[in-house]
């Protein structure tokens, strides 16, 4: 398979370069922590869901959070590799287009996980501070929610590429937060239940395959849940291969 | 007789209305330093990145290393390098670590990928640096690292996109040098672009000076200077007066050049007293054999040390280190 070390080559870049920018790990990590206790701390002095506080509620849609926003401009800063010509460097190499897709996602999916799994830390850490109450946090709820995640992010980071292949300059990058993160985000039950929207709202929400990840990770870390696990994931799986299927056709188009 | 180791057929490349690259037939042979000389948007890029397999023409083809652009290729890709116009490492990892990278690219062997590295960075005299980030480099550095890129895979032929654009006289000088040696150790192929007309001049065994996406003429730099025919003469002044210059039989050609007036004149020492006296007063002259400068001028109506080129190479590794 020669095709291998190509794709290894690209996950090894996109991660050792995550990794020297320490200034953007911790701007990943800050970040969801504001959220968890500005608006939990705040609303949670108002809101319960029985002897489940707000921060609880709201931290696997933090997690969720976070896979959304890194997963998304993850893909969209190869607009940065096509300004300068790292691009064409990449594409005139011998590889084939899809490969160098396959290796972008999973440079991707990386320093998405790498921010979740010390977001998860951080909750062991509310756990044992009691900050967290009544959360599963057992090695099986973990890795269930992880699989979510790792499903999620890789259609997220395709939904970057997918925008940052067809995408000329950075400028539009504001659009992408205002008409695409934020909608996905507030519309995907994060930080609030689902079971009594108002008529007009619910479609929008069920309609949002980032509300499956939440449902499946709050299901399964919290017991709330709107829906069973396997609707969940077959919700985001098929979301992930739809994505993928168009990520690849807009590489192999993508016009340099 | 050497091979040709590329073909170009009829190639063009449109984009909506505008013909970038109209109809070029070209062929290359082995071992040859071949310039691509051009104003700016004149098709030098777009041929250079249909022959790279970057963008497809639409129409004709081109035979590099007798497989098709078209038809073949990723075995095109395997026989050529490309050091690009703008800068394409990632200066956040270092030298060594930008090479390895396109080892794996090209699907080298471990040893092999290790040697080589070796080998290139000792060629452009970074096997020091190799170690340090490459935002740490000057824009000389990083442009040797580039060229040193481009040659990890022993291509056939090497693609030089501006090689030495935005560089200092002296960056601009080790890299001729390297080329040089290149090209004397490798027999490689080397295709580049310039806008320097004293690079073109030094480096290249034959030219091509392209205008409206056409070949406009093909030869040497000694013969393109040559066929000029006559001495340059350059005047300086607020305002010259042309009066009947142009009817004299030993001018040839009257130009508008960098601050004056350039005329091709045949014998121009017997003939400076007539051609002063009728022009009037003026500040400065100037005689001289052609250059490349005049090849230019005259063959695409531009001075090229007018223009400036495109981009900005510094400017591109600015924006480019303020990403993320």
């Amino acid at each position: 398979m020669s095709e291998l070390k190509g794709i290894y080559a690209l996950w090894y870049r996109e991660s050792k370069v995550f990794l020297r920018e320490k200034s953007r790990i911790i701007s990943s990590i800050i970040n969801p922590l504001l959220w968890f206790f500005i608006i939990g701390g705040g609303l949670g002095s108002a809101v319960s869901f029985g002897n489940i506080n707000y921060q609880t509620f709201i931290y696997p849609g933090i997690l969720v959070q976070t896979a959304l926003f890194s997963s998304v401009f993850f893909g969209v800063y190869i607009v940065w590799d096509k300004k300068i010509d790292f691009m064409k460097e990449v594409l005139v190499a011998p590889m084939k287009r899809t490969s160098i897709f396959v290796g972008k996602i999973l440079g991707g999916s990386t320093d998405t996980l790498i921010q979740i799994f010390i977001l998860l830390l951080i909750g062991f850490i509310f756990i044992l501070t009691g900050i967290m109450t009544e959360i599963n946090f057992t090695i099986f709820t973990i890795l269930i929610s992880i699989a979510l995640l790792f499903i999620t992010t890789v259609s997220l980071v395709s939904i970057g590429l997918i925008l940052g292949s067809q995408m000329e300059s950075p400028e539009g990058f504001q659009l992408i937060i205002s008409f695409l993160i934020f909608p996905m985000f507030f519309l995907s039950g994060a930080l609030f239940p689902i079971d009594n929207l108002p008529s007009w709202l619910e479609p929008f929400i069920l309609f949002n395959p980032v509300t499956y990840a939440v449902d499946g990770i709050r299901g399964t870390m919290l017991g709330i849940s709107r829906f069973s696990l396997i609707l969940d994931f077959l919700v985001i799986c098929i979301f992930a291969i739809v994505m993928v299927l168009l990520g690849t056709y807009s590489f192999r188009k993508m016009k340099i | 007789m050497a091979m040709n180791i590329i073909e170009i057929k009829n190639l063009t490349k449109k984009f909506n209305h505008l013909t970038a690259v109209d109809n070029i037939n070209l062929k290359i042979k082995e071992g040859e330093i071949f310039g691509l000389l051009g104003p700016n948007g004149a098709g030098k890029t777009t041929t250079l990145l249909m022959l790279t397999t970057l963008i497809k023409p639409t129409s004709g083809t081109a035979i590099i290393n007798n497989f098709d652009i078209l038809k073949q290729s990723g075995n095109v890709r395997k026989s050529i390098g490309i050091v690009f116009q703008d800068p394409s490492s990632d200066e956040i990892l270092t030298g060594y670590e930008n090479l390895k990278l396109h080892g794996w690219l090209y699907n080298m062997p471990d040893d092999l990928k290790e040697q080589r590295i070796k080998e290139v960075l000792n060629l452009v005299d970074l096997y020091d640096r190799k170690d340090d980030l490459v935002k740490k480099y000057s824009g000389g550095m990083r442009r040797r690292l580039e060229i040193a890129r481009g040659l990890m895979h022993h291509p056939k032929v090497l693609f030089l996109d501006e090689p030495t654009l935005g560089l200092d006289p002296q960056s601009r000088e080790y890299i001729w040098e390297y080329i040089e040696e290149l090209i004397r150790k490798e027999n490689m192929t080397i295709i580049l672009t310039t806008h320097y007309m004293d690079e073109a001049d030094r480096l290249c065994d034959r030219l091509a000076i392209i205008d409206h996406g056409k070949i406009v003429v093909l030869g040497s730099p000694r013969k393109l200077k040559k066929d000029l025919g006559g001495d340059i003469i350059r005047l300086q002044a607020k305002k010259i007066n042309k009066g009947n210059l142009e009817d004299l039989p030993y001018v040839k050609e009257i130009n508008k050049c960098y601050g004056g007036l350039c005329l091709t004149v045949i014998n121009a020492n017997k003939h400076l007293q007539e051609i002063l006296s009728i022009t009037g007063k003026i500040n400065s002259v100037e005689i001289r054999s052609p250059t490349m400068d005049d090849v230019f001028l005259h063959y695409t109506g531009r001075d090229m040390r007018a223009s400036s080129p495109e981009g900005g190479w510094a400017q591109k590794a600015m924006t480019a280190s303020v990403r993320r």
